[in-house]
């Protein structure tokens, strides 16, 4: 009795482990490939579950940076794109991976910087010209380095500033080569400047003494677009029920769940669907 | 200092709660590492201890090959997944990216050569001793390996434990072919990656203490387990 049951005991965890494991059969599920942003903001466990009580479909969310997200789609691994880099999307529709590309919502990107802020750039709107001081002064910056929206986003104020900040990698340019999340984390902690979207800094949980230290540049418009992975290209594609998830986003109700989602106060995401662009 | 005590504190708060959320990704992390483990047990231990026991050409590089895996970079295996179970992937028609079937298969290579490689050294020391009377007695091959394996139960208990510990911590694998989808593959190291992703770090510390926890289970189940059952064979 005893001989046997330890094997009996393995394969009985074994059979409990498959049977619980939920079966991926006529259940209703889309996959959406997105940012870190969108999901540790908290915005779609706020807006998923309306759109899932009014259409039964479940949409589950992989959110990783723009860059991956974009590459994960062009093999096919997901039915809705949600990103926010306009060119890469731009590009992804062109290339014949995305039926078409809509805007959603906006909102803007950050500077943030510890209270001794040695680059003198507290106060200022003028992100090109921070960038510039921060350079000059040699002031710590902790980048994405990671080709995720974000990062591309600086890369493209680096580029407007004539600097060449890669130059500097490892001096006071560090590459954290991480998430949003864990660039802040760095960034507190070695008191360093970041750029990073006000939504993530809004809901960030570990702020330390940092700030936000330049805001209001138009440069600094962040704009999210949804599109629709072509079934063209990938023929599993569930073109019906993207489609239904990206009307209902774009929709007065998807709109709505969008501007009414705050974190402390605070509106996170501002809708701008204005219909089909490309 | 203050909020690592508070992170002491919130960890037992949150599994006293019994937080349904919790519960959920706990019991997710639990089935999707002893499937592993368990399907990398069938695979590892006759391979560790054929290793062990026979002659055959290449056997030293097998040996070798199968300790070097030890060293294998869970990202690098949560790569080879995903490249495999993806759309796009020699194996992509099975739609299995983002399941928690894709999470066992990437534990269950990580933790697959640390089976065979533990496995192999203890079979090869329970063969020394045994080697003489196999031989006298002309024991076939399988019945020398049942009986290594077998003899060596206790010790191979271990052995499932060392790559139960592996598993259980991995992240870097589960995360790629996975996705952390809310509900269907969070795992608890997922978690952890995202709760300080959101700066979140007492809530990522307590749900690491939880986890902690969990692995403490366990492993004082299996040795109480073990120790009751030596003590009836050889009672």
């Amino acid at each position: 009795m005893i001989r046997n049951f330890l094997p009996a005991a393995l394969l009985m965890a074994l059979l409990n482990a498959i049977a619980a494991t939920p079966v991926l059969s006529d259940e209703q599920f889309i996959i959406v490939q997105s940012t870190t942003s969108t999901q540790n903001s908290g915005l779609f466990d706020e807006i998923l579950p309306e759109f899932t009580e009014a259409t039964g479909i479940e949409v589950r969310v992989v959110a990783v940076g723009t860059g991956q997200a974009i590459r994960n789609a062009t093999n096919g691994d997901g039915d809705v794109l949600l990103v926010h880099s306009r060119p890469a999307e731009e590009k992804f529709v062109s290339d014949g991976f995305g039926v078409s590309r809509s805007d959603v919502m906006y909102n803007d990107f950050v500077i943030v910087g510890p209270p001794s802020d040695p680059a003198g750039i507290a106060g200022s709107t003028d992100a090109v010209a921070a960038l510039k001081r921060i350079a000059q002064t040699g002031s710590p910056f902790a980048s994405r380095g990671d080709d995720s929206g974000t990062h591309k986003a600086e890369m493209r104020l680096w580029q407007d500033a004539g600097i060449d900040a890669i130059d500097a990698s490892g001096g006071w340019y560090r590459e954290t080569g991480s998430g949003m999340g864990a660039t802040l984390n760095t960034g507190t902690g070695m008191g360093a400047y970041v750029l990073t979207d006000r939504a993530t800094w809004i809901a960030f949980g570990n702020k330390a003494d940092h700030r936000i230290v330049v805001e209001g540049d138009p440069k600094l418009f962040n704009q999210y677009g949804v599109i629709l992975v072509s079934p063209e290209k990938h023929p599993h594609v569930k073109t019906e029920q993207g489609q239904q998830f990206i009307d209902w986003l774009l929709s007065g109700n998807g709109q709505k769940a969008i501007a009414d989602f705050k974190v402390d106060g605070q509106q996170l995401f501002y809708p701008n669907a204005k219909g089909e662009d490309s | 200092m203050h909020s690592f005590w508070e992170a002491f504190a919130g960890s037992f708060g949150l599994v006293l709660a019994l937080d349904p959320d919790l519960m959920e990704i706990i019991v997710l992390s639990m089935q999707v590492t002893l499937t592993a483990v368990f399907l990398a047990c069938l695979i590892g231990l006759p391979l560790g201890a054929a290793t062990a026991l026979y002659r055959f050409p290449g056997r030293t590089l097998v040996s070798v090959t199968l300790n070097a895996l030890m060293g294998l970079p869970p990202v690098v295996v949560g790569l080879f997944v995903y490249l495999l179970l993806s759309a796009s992937g020699p194996l992509g028609p099975l739609r299995l990216l983002y399941t928690p079937t894709a999470m066992i298969i990437a534990q269950m290579i990580i933790v697959t050569p640390i089976v065979a490689a533990l496995t192999r050294q203890v079979a090869e020391d329970l063969n020394r001793e045994y080697a003489e009377q196999f031989a006298s007695l002309g024991v076939g091959p399988i019945d020398r390996m049942v009986s290594i394996l077998w003899d060596a139960r206790y010790g191979l208990l271990t052995v499932a434990l060392a790559g139960f510990g592996r598993a259980v911590a991995e992240v870097g694998a589960v995360i790629i072919v996975g996705g952390n989808i809310n509900h269907v593959t969070r795992v608890m190291t997922t978690t952890i990656a995202l709760e300080t992703s959101k700066g979140n770090l007492q809530l990522a510390l307590a749900l690491g203490l939880v986890l902690l926890l969990i692995a403490f289970t366990v492993n004082a189940c299996v040795m109480a387990l073990r120790s009751t059952a030596a003590r009836s064979a050889y009672a």
